[in-house]
């Protein structure tokens, strides 16, 4: 009973690419790459987290957001707090006119902290906040919005609506929170310099770690009934809840938890780039994200990180080489990608490499039958 | 567009075949002095005869079209500077990043230039936000960073020069020349809602008070607005003397129109338009008609006579094209090169370190805005400048301050 259980939430496939992706980032990267490649490496990693999330809601249950920058940024911005918090100490600060605040603070003249930044002295805290502030910020858009069966392209402009403002309002009020400059200059997780070489690699297989563990949760929630019912809501709505379903609660669940994967994702950004900025939060990075997940195909769990990866990773190495051209070299893969290979790199996988190693598994397979 | 890439980095084998040189008679190393381990101790892309410095600007992204004179700049002074015989005898090869108008991008991108490339020096950065971006990295892996654009101070790292102007050297005598030679009493502060503005409209607002003037209003707006009407209007009921602006880019175009439509002639100095952020560059985008009797308060114009000055744009025009403007932030741009040879030839070596020590004071008599110093502050000693707008987009020069203006990133009395 159990093992058919096991057997039925990780088919044998899901289980061989699940062991592919732990080798190529546990062990092959780290040997391939040095500490500065893998840094960045992790810095997309942490990209992997929204797509990961957005398989779930928009593979598959069909609920397009525009706006999961918001979550990234919930998360970012929490752990920013902290490590700010950390590395304002009144020694560090001595120069400003209030010593014990954050820097930017101080050049917008004030004198002592707001209230909200207080509990994020505390580590606990902010690991808490992470998890429930967009788990609560996305209950509400999604209570708002599904509760009143309102779907589709109409959910997709409000949460990027919602994304410009969250961008308008954490640059408005720069003196709470950094502005435009974002939070910057971050230096120690509880007195453990993060900017070291060693430091990098530890958070680097923490990255890692918690990616696949995400994807243990995205691969329990796709095989469960849960996950049957996403798809069928995605394809016949209608149907589902004349079946007696109640589909908005189903579709605010899965919300919920794509915000907190881009939420854990943001968080292990700030850790690893030592920086949070708006510019991470906005309409832009937000549609980028969704642009990974649709490059790694909409319906793949792996697929959604090997196209973070891969789709960072082009930009990387095609602004070394072009910085004048390389946006348009990125735009036109986007566009080869959507129009020939609509399931994206799953997609491919799926059609032709699957096919093949297929065969050559089935013909050992006989051989050996034969023997 | 990577016009040279370093075919040889300092390789390893010459490194290695050096230290295996200093088992060798002193007489023997004498005669090596000039290889690259000699003035290069930190292992930086420094070979015999060439060293690699990083330019890291938006070359896209919203502000590609600020950065673009800052790149043009930077790569001319490398250009004149390998003619004229290079630094320490090497040819300045450089590795260009984008930073594409986008933060996290820049400190990615000055990482790999100081890790990967190991370059000697960064010419780089122009919004202050990419420029915090950017300083941990810096301050981390001991490089050395040439800032290009006027900003708000409150900063001085060991590891940025900053060759444009802090906030006191272009605000103080501004407001004086306002208050000597056209009697101003009364100022209007307006300016766009970030860091830059707010420091600065802080440091004017200290000073106008303490000459016993008035400020009669102080507003922001979001970067990108375009609606002025209500702040043209309440201006329109002060009546200042002195319109005192820090609005920046594409927002201009819609200020200075509406402005005119309003039916404040610029030309009638009632009230007068002060800005610090409208060079010639962005006059090119407000239209030259639209801000004829603007005054700008910076230190360089293209229109400057001295001769420094006149090759320079010469040479600029030849180089980029003869319908090119220079601002301000280019002519900066354009120091950064010069300044890093003078250190390094001073003190004969690359080394970050060393450069750091032979930097302030280091002179250069040749800048296109006259004479310029680096103080201990890693500030450049400056003039300040008042331009006169007119019909064409350039300025004419009616004011200069006598002395070189002590930069003061942290002005006591003003913050």
């Amino acid at each position: 009973m159990l093992q058919t259980k096991l057997r039925s939430l990780a088919p044998k496939n899901d289980v061989v690419s699940f062991l592919i992706l732990a080798a190529i980032l546990l062990v092959a990267l780290p040997i391939l790459f040095d500490i500065f490649r893998l840094n960045l490496i992790g810095k997309y990693l942490t990209f992997a987290f929204v797509a990961l999330g957005l398989v779930l809601s928009w593979g598959l249950g069909g609920i397009l957001s525009l706006g999961q920058g918001i979550f990234f940024g919930l998360g970012g911005y929490a752990m920013a707090m902290f490590l700010k918090l950390e590395a304002s100490s009144p020694e560090n600060t001595a120069i400003q006119s209030t010593p014990g605040i954050p820097d930017f603070m101080d050049w917008n003249q004030l004198t002592e902290l707001p209230w909200f930044w207080e509990p994020f002295h505390s580590f606990g805290f902010t690991l808490f906040a992470i998890i429930a502030l967009p788990t609560v910020f996305a209950y509400i858009i999604g209570a708002a919005m599904f509760k009143r069966r309102v779907g589709g392209v109409y959910f997709a402009i409000i949460t990027q609506a919602i994304a410009a403002i969250l961008t308008i309002l954490i640059i408005g009020q720069q003196g709470f929170t950094g502005g435009v400059n974002g939070i910057t200059d971050l230096r120690t997780l509880l007195g453990w310099d993060i900017r070291t070489d060693s430091a990098k690699y530890i958070l680097y297989f923490i990255n890692v770690i918690l990616l696949l563990a995400t994807l243990v949760v995205a691969q329990y929630i796709r095989k469960s009934k849960l996950g049957r019912l996403l798809v069928a809501m995605r394809d016949s709505e209608d149907r589902v809840r004349f079946s007696g379903y109640d589909v908005s609660n189903f579709k605010i669940f899965i919300f919920c938890i794509a915000g907190i994967f881009s939420s854990i994702g943001g968080a292990m950004f700030t850790l690893q780039v030592g920086f949070m900025s708006p510019s991470l939060i906005g309409i832009v990075p937000s549609i980028e994200m969704v642009i990974f997940a649709a490059v790694g195909g909409n319906l793949s769990i792996f697929g959604a990180i090997y196209g973070a990866l891969i789709v960072n990773w082009a930009k990387t190495i095609l602004s070394e080489s072009y910085p004048e051209l390389w946006l348009f070299a990125m735009g036109a893969m986007f566009i080869a990608v959507v129009l020939a290979f609509p399931k994206g790199l799953a997609g491919i996988y799926e059609s032709y490499v699957q096919p093949w190693v297929d065969k050559k598994l089935k013909a050992i397979q006989d051989k050996k039958a034969k023997k | 567009m990577k016009k040279t890439i370093s075919p040889s980095r300092p390789g390893t084998t010459r490194r290695t075949l050096l230290k295996g040189l200093a088992a060798i008679p002193a007489a023997m190393l004498l005669a090596t002095s000039a290889y690259a381990s000699d003035v290069n101790s930190t292992g930086l892309a420094v070979t015999d005869d060439t060293v690699t410095v990083g330019i890291l600007h938006s070359a896209t992204g919203t502000m590609a079209i600020s950065e673009t004179g800052s790149i043009q700049a930077e790569k001319l002074a490398i250009e004149q500077i390998n003619a004229s015989g290079g630094v320490l005898g090497r040819q300045i090869k450089y590795i260009q990043e984008d930073g594409a108008s986008d933060w996290p991008t820049f400190a990615e991108k000055a990482k790999k230039l100081l890790v990967k490339d190991k370059v000697a020096a960064i010419m780089g950065c122009w919004t202050s936000a990419s420029r915090k971006a950017v300083l941990p990295v810096m301050e981390q892996y001991n490089g050395m960073l040439f800032y290009p654009t006027f900003y708000e101070g409150l900063e001085q790292s060991p590891n940025v020069i900053y060759t444009g102007q802090e906030a006191t050297q272009q605000i103080l005598k501004g407001i004086d020349w306002a208050k000597k030679t056209k009697g101003a009493k009364k100022f209007f502060l307006l300016g766009s809602d970030y860091i830059w503005p707010r420091t600065s409209n802080k440091i004017a607002r200290k000073h106008i008070e303490k000459l016993g003037l008035k400020v009669v209003g102080e507003e922001y707006y979001p970067l990108g607005h375009t609606q002025f009407n209500s702040v043209i209007n309440k201006i329109k009921l002060k009546r200042p003397d002195v319109i005192f602006t820090t609005v920046v880019g594409g927002s201009n175009v819609a200020f200075y129109k509406q402005l005119n439509a309003a039916g404040i002639d610029l030309t009638k100095e009632k009230p007068l338009v002060l800005t610090l952020s409208v060079t010639e560059d962005e006059i090119l985008g407000i239209g030259g008609e639209n801000v004829e009797g603007l005054y700008a308060s910076m230190k360089y114009f293209q229109s400057l006579p001295n001769d420094n000055n006149q090759a320079f744009v010469k040479a600029f025009k030849k180089r980029w094209g003869d319908d090119i403007v220079i601002g301000d932030v280019t002519q900066a741009a354009y120091l950064g090169p010069w300044l890093w040879k003078a250190a390094v030839e001073k003190a004969g070596s690359f080394d970050i370190d060393k450069i750091r020590k032979t930097l302030p004071g280091i002179e250069l008599t040749t800048a296109p805005e006259g004479y310029v110093k680096v103080h201990p502050n890693h500030h450049l000693w400056s003039k300040s400048r008042i331009g006169h707008a007119k019909k064409d987009g350039q300025f004419d020069v009616v004011y200069e301050s006598k002395e070189l203006i002590e930069p003061n990133p942290f002005p006591k009395g003003y913050q």
